[in-house]
């Protein structure tokens, strides 16, 4: 039901649009604002952070490059302990393995934890064609869902909303979906909390199947983390039968251990809290306690390909804790929704591309959808140098190269729309090389400088529609230095 | 080829670049980082943990074994609950005084709808953490199964002070068993997805009683 991200126009056409909504641009700034202050007080509260997110790092990228085996590891783990692995190679197979498991048990209906995999793979649209109803009950994702929308942040995929609209999408079609919202709903945040409460309480008490992601796997005990605040996660990992969880194979950490630094960077990060309200881990199943039956699926989908990049690799460390986009200039003007993915901000930047190949008109353009500020890289938790991928993938665009999709090396031409800018960078090449024609060339643009447009012509008028051309001086710099001796004669 | 089989040879293959590191998982990863954050006595610890506890909203209440009886009853009295769950390997004691409130007991056959008529739930804790205000629970006998402390919307936790406090999340994992199912619990349920801004009470129970008794060893 919920809105798709299929033809998504290009990051700068979806941005341009985006920031004339100011409305829009209002939300987001007040959002991500509150959140900043919060989030630095939260991390100044913990003296060694440096350690800790360096601790981080050296945890994931260990585990990364020793990914098969930790891999068939949590394999074993989770079944010595109850649970049933499969591994999907791509969406459509994932998709696939949970539409089975769910028409296995013979329901109809599914409760969802909210999950950036499963929004990444489009299961609850894939569900849905299979007569499956899957009820998100984040209370973001149910906003998100209620008005047919898309996710627009990572962590708070309804951000783009502010009360008064939430109150509008529950007032209008809660009834739609189930209990119908209480007479006279007025827009403050506790009553809206409510509302979900009430809304949410009897599919919860009637669910038979629960479908989730996870935040961390354990590879040594099979233990499964999910890290969240309102309690909708504990309800469908506790109450259901069956319980599904769907997983991106870089989700795992070594061992037990590992989680005290990710326990404690997680939360601070993503809610600035010294800890989100509830977190639930569980391995396998428990006699008496929680679902019966426990599905893993282990979810590829652009992973393999992602480590197969010598830089690109370090996305895979992600812990989806939006601190990146909260700090994001080009984030908070652009919105989530310009990004054309459940990633969006400067994560999604590097993800998006890296995950779905970068021959999309979208993928090719989110390398550009920052200025290289270098705020994200400083507030990551586990220290992704996002700048440092984004310009290794802007390269990769503008001059193509050996990329690996779907566990092939293929070459990759150059993306379309760059042939201007090669032509340019090859003139300048010649220009700079030759100092004959560079001294002729400055020449005769400083003496034609009163006929220059202000914006430049052809191909190049992308580039200056929101840049001024800088003025050409009067007099070339080496003609000037010549003719002075450095300033030291008399002709000043 | 199965799925399986092609995930771990692509993962190799992408992997063919980085020279070989058997370096054992201790040496790999250095861990400078803090075991717990500042210097405090036992008593400190205990008192930092209703700070922070309270600071995510939850009510903390303190009392002596002797006085645990007592409190349960006014907590539960002033609340004005009909009903608690009572998890199976709760002591007994605790809840002698709590005479005018029906005791429903955690059974194995009991349906989520029932849970839902229930008003409050009394149960003890695995181990709680100071810095971060958190109580854990791991599904023992004086605490049941998970649901029970999920679906009623008032929670009383007892924890022992100071025996079941620790500072930090470093000193909690290696007291809790990865295999029995955790929940965390800091504060009563909240929600930051309205304009990221944090307001109490959404799916979990809304209200949050942590109560700190000291000298828990008389009692039994």
């Amino acid at each position: 039901m919920s809105g798709t991200f299929v033809g998504m126009p290009a990051f700068p056409k979806a941005a341009h649009e985006a920031v004339r909504d100011t409305t829009l641009r209002g939300n987001l700034r007040h959002a991500t604002h509150t959140i900043r202050a919060k989030r630095a007080k939260a991390v100044a509260e913990v003296s060694d952070w440096a350690e800790l997110r360096e601790a981080g790092r050296r945890i994931k990228d260990h585990t990364l490059r020793h990914l098969d085996r930790y891999l068939v590891q949590l394999e074993e783990s989770v079944t010595a302990a109850g649970g049933t692995v499969h591994w999907a190679a791509d969406a459509d197979e994932a998709n696939r393995i949970v539409a089975d498991l769910v028409r296995a048990t013979g329901e109809t209906e599914v409760v969802k934890v909210k999950s950036m995999a499963t929004q990444e793979i489009g299961l609850n649209e894939a569900l849905r064609a299979e007569g499956v109803h899957a009820y998100e009950t984040d209370l973001a994702e149910l906003i998100v869902q209620l008005g047919d929308d898309r996710p627009s942040h990572i962590l708070v995929p309804a951000i783009h909303r502010n009360r008064g609209e939430i109150r509008d999408i529950f007032r209008s079609e809660m009834g739609e979906w189930g209990r119908p919202a209480p007479e006279g709903l007025t827009d403050t945040p506790a009553e809206l909390a409510e509302a979900a409460r009430l809304h949410l309480r009897e599919k919860f008490l009637r669910a038979k199947v629960g479908v989730s992601g996870a935040n961390f796997m354990v590879a040594e005990t099979g233990t499964l983390v999910v890290v969240e605040s309102e309690g909708n996660g504990r309800m469908c990992l506790t109450l259901p039968e069956t319980l599904i969880s769907v997983v991106g194979i870089e989700k795992i950490v070594p061992t037990w251990r590992d989680l005290e630094v990710f326990l404690q960077t997680l939360p601070r990060s993503s809610t600035a809290e010294r800890m989100n309200p509830y977190t639930s881990t569980w391995t396998g199943t428990a006699d008496g306690d929680g679902p019966r039956t426990f599905h893993l699926v282990l979810l590829d989908n652009g992973r393999t390909d992602t480590l197969a990049d010598e830089v690109g690799r370090q996305a895979l460390r992600c812990i989806r804790c939006s601190a990146c986009l909260n700090v994001c200039p080009v984030y908070e003007r652009a919105g989530g929704h310009a990004y054309g993915s459940v990633y969006p901000g400067p994560i999604g930047a590097i993800l998006s591309p890296q995950l779905r190949g970068t021959q999309s008109e979208i993928d090719a353009s989110l390398p550009y959808a920052s200025s290289l500020c270098g705020a994200c890289y400083e507030v990551c938790p586990v220290a992704i140098d996002i700048p440092e991928v984004l310009v290794h993938l802007r390269e990769r665009v503008a001059q193509g190269g050996v990329v690996t999709q779907r566990g092939a090396k293929v070459m990759l031409k150059p993306a379309k729309g760059h042939t201007a800018e090669r032509a340019a960078m090859r003139a300048a090449r010649w220009a700079l090389g030759s100092p004959g024609a560079l001294r002729a060339g400055q020449r005769i643009a400083s003496r034609s400088r009163r006929f220059h447009p202000r914006t430049l012509p052809g191909p190049g008028r992308a580039w200056s529609a929101s840049r001024d051309l800088p003025p050409v001086p009067a007099e070339p710099f080496r003609d000037w230095w010549q003719r002075t001796h450095g300033g030291q004669g008399t002709g000043k | 080829m199965s799925s399986r089989d092609l995930i771990l040879a692509r993962v190799r293959r992408a992997l063919a670049d980085v020279p070989a590191d058997d370096t054992p998982y201790e040496r790999a990863v250095p861990r400078p980082y803090a075991t717990e954050h500042g210097d405090r006595t036992a008593e400190q610890t205990v008192d930092l943990l209703a700070e922070n506890l309270a600071d995510y909203r939850a009510l903390v209440h303190r009392c002596t074994t002797g006085e645990l009886p007592g409190t349960l009853a006014r907590l539960l009295a002033g609340r004005g609950a009909g009903s608690v769950l009572v998890p199976p390997g709760l002591p007994g004691a605790w809840l002698a005084e709590a005479d005018g409130v029906e005791h429903v007991p955690d059974a194995a056959g009991s349906t989520a709808h029932e849970l839902d008529r229930v008003d409050s739930v009394v149960t003890g804790c695995a181990v709680a953490i100071a810095e971060t205000g958190t109580i854990v629970l791991d599904g023992s006998p004086d605490q049941g199964r998970r649901r029970i402390t999920l679906v009623p919307d008032h929670h009383v936790c007892v924890v022992r002070v100071p025996e079941q406090v620790v500072s930090s999340v470093p000193q909690a994992l290696p007291r809790l068993d990865p295999a029995r199912p955790l929940t965390w619990i800091s504060g009563p349920s909240a929600t930051s997805d309205i304009e990221l801004d944090r307001v109490e009470g959404v799916h979990g129970p809304r209200t949050l009683e942590v109560v700190l008794v000291s000298g828990a060893d008389e009692g039994k």
